[in-house]
């Protein structure tokens, strides 16, 4: 793989992790349990979306063929996709929503903080802006978890559950393959499984606050970040990519 | 007033500065995209202008308003000529936003942002908010997300008015 289609194909996976995520969040438009709720997700779901469009915009230069961001969000097939499949589990209910969230945006702000230093001054770039935004996510989400975890029985047997069913999935967002490693030589990328321990601490000391118990590590599913997906992420891009896909010209 | 990284400001520069104080925020009307630090940079060379500006946040819907405003404002200047570039580093700070414009968002009934914004910290975020219409310290969060995404949801427990505040980021 030459050192523009692994450029390329790292821009794919933070990009896509980014689309993925936020096309989860903001499921929730209206229907989230309430109003202020309703606009922080939705918020939450911008700024996602708003990285994603800069992670994929940058992969659409590198890859020089005249795809934009809007190419490759709405017309790749799941397939092609290279989010990580954390990102497109079901919404669940609204503590699965934040479980994941957190458990995202506190690996995310991590990597992020190390990817200011990228020898590529576009990440780079990018990075200074995710990084803001996954710190706010990560606090905000984290409040959450707390919240539900230490609240009503119910809520805590929620929360609990969300983070049995989320745990196989975060291991993936640890992983390096040979596109990785090209790029963390180059020191292009920061290397994400030297943050584990980091933010295993970060989720450990929250999770204690919400009085959550964290899962025995157990299976590890992978294979999101080279295209193979759960069931799940089809259904996400059909409704994603529905009006583009049926009225390719149509302008906003 | 602060404007960074003003490259040797020539009379025309002067000119485009002032024609993009007149240009507002559509979300606050009040503030003009100067005082809110989104202009970065107003760079000539040799001959040609060049106008620099940095999104707030990455998904902020705002963005694209801004940017035509701010290329309708230069064109009706007879400043048609002038390029205009999307700068995303360094990241925009609520620092960059100028005490001029943490007055006007005052005025406006908006807090301006105060100290740092917490990272890791849960629970510690910006604890002492003081109230843009009276005054007082003895206020409380609602909500950490407002009516956009840069500002959070606020209650004065001395004049019983809730208010929006710009967070710090």
């Amino acid at each position: 793989m030459s050192k523009v289609d692994a450029l390329f194909e790292t821009c794919l996976r933070l990009g896509d992790t980014a689309l993925v995520m936020g096309q989860r969040l903001a499921e929730w438009s209206s229907k989230a349990p309430t109003v202020e709720l309703d606009i922080a997700l939705s918020n939450h779901a911008l700024d996602m979306i708003g990285q994603a469009q800069l992670f994929l915009g940058y992969a659409g230069r590198v890859e020089g063929k005249g795809r934009d961001e809007e190419a490759l969000a709405y017309h790749r097939q799941d397939f092609e996709f290279r989010n990580a499949m954390i990102a497109e589990l079901p919404k669940g209910d609204f503590a699965f929503t934040v479980v994941r969230q957190f458990l995202f945006a506190s690996f995310a702000e991590a990597f992020y903080e190390r990817m200011l230093a990228s020898t590529d001054a576009d990440l780079a770039a990018i990075a200074g802006k995710a990084e803001k935004e996954m710190a706010y996510h990560m606090r905000h989400c984290g409040e959450w978890v707390v919240r539900l975890g230490d609240g009503t029985e119910e809520s805590h047997q929620r929360a609990q559950a969300a983070l049995d069913e989320l745990w196989p999935y975060v291991h993936e967002l640890f992983t390096t393959d040979d596109v990785d490693q090209a790029m963390i030589e180059k020191g292009i990328l920061p290397d994400a499984s030297t943050l584990k321990e980091e933010w295993l601490a970060h989720v450990k000391a929250v999770m204690a606050r919400a009085t959550l118990s964290l899962p025995e590590d157990d299976w590890m599913p992978s294979g999101g970040r080279t295209g193979q997906h759960t069931e799940h992420l089809a259904y996400l891009l059909a409704e994603m990519q529905v009006l583009p896909r049926t009225y390719p010209d149509a302008k906003w | 007033m602060v404007r960074p990284e003003t490259s040797k400001n020539s009379a025309r520069a002067g000119e485009v500065w002032a024609v993009l104080d007149q240009v507002m925020d559509p979300e606050i009307p009040v503030v003009s995209v100067v005082d809110l630090g989104i202009v970065r940079e107003v760079r000539e060379e040799g001959g040609a202008l060049d106008v620099i500006v940095t999104p707030t946040y990455t998904g902020c819907p705002a963005t694209k308003q801004i940017e035509a405003d701010i290329r309708q404002a230069l064109d009706k200047a007879g400043f048609e000529e002038a390029g205009m570039q999307i700068s995303l580093a360094p990241a925009w700070t609520t620092d960059w936003i100028t005490p001029r414009g943490r007055e006007q968002l005052k005025a406006f009934g908006i807090a301006p942002p105060e100290g740092k914004a917490g990272k890791r910290a849960l629970f510690a975020g910006d604890a002492n908010v003081t109230c843009p219409h009276c005054g007082s310290r003895d206020t409380e969060q609602i909500s950490e997300f407002g009516s956009t995404a840069c500002k959070s949801l606020w209650r004065c427990h001395s004049c019983r008015e809730p208010f929006d505040y710009f967070k710090c980021i």
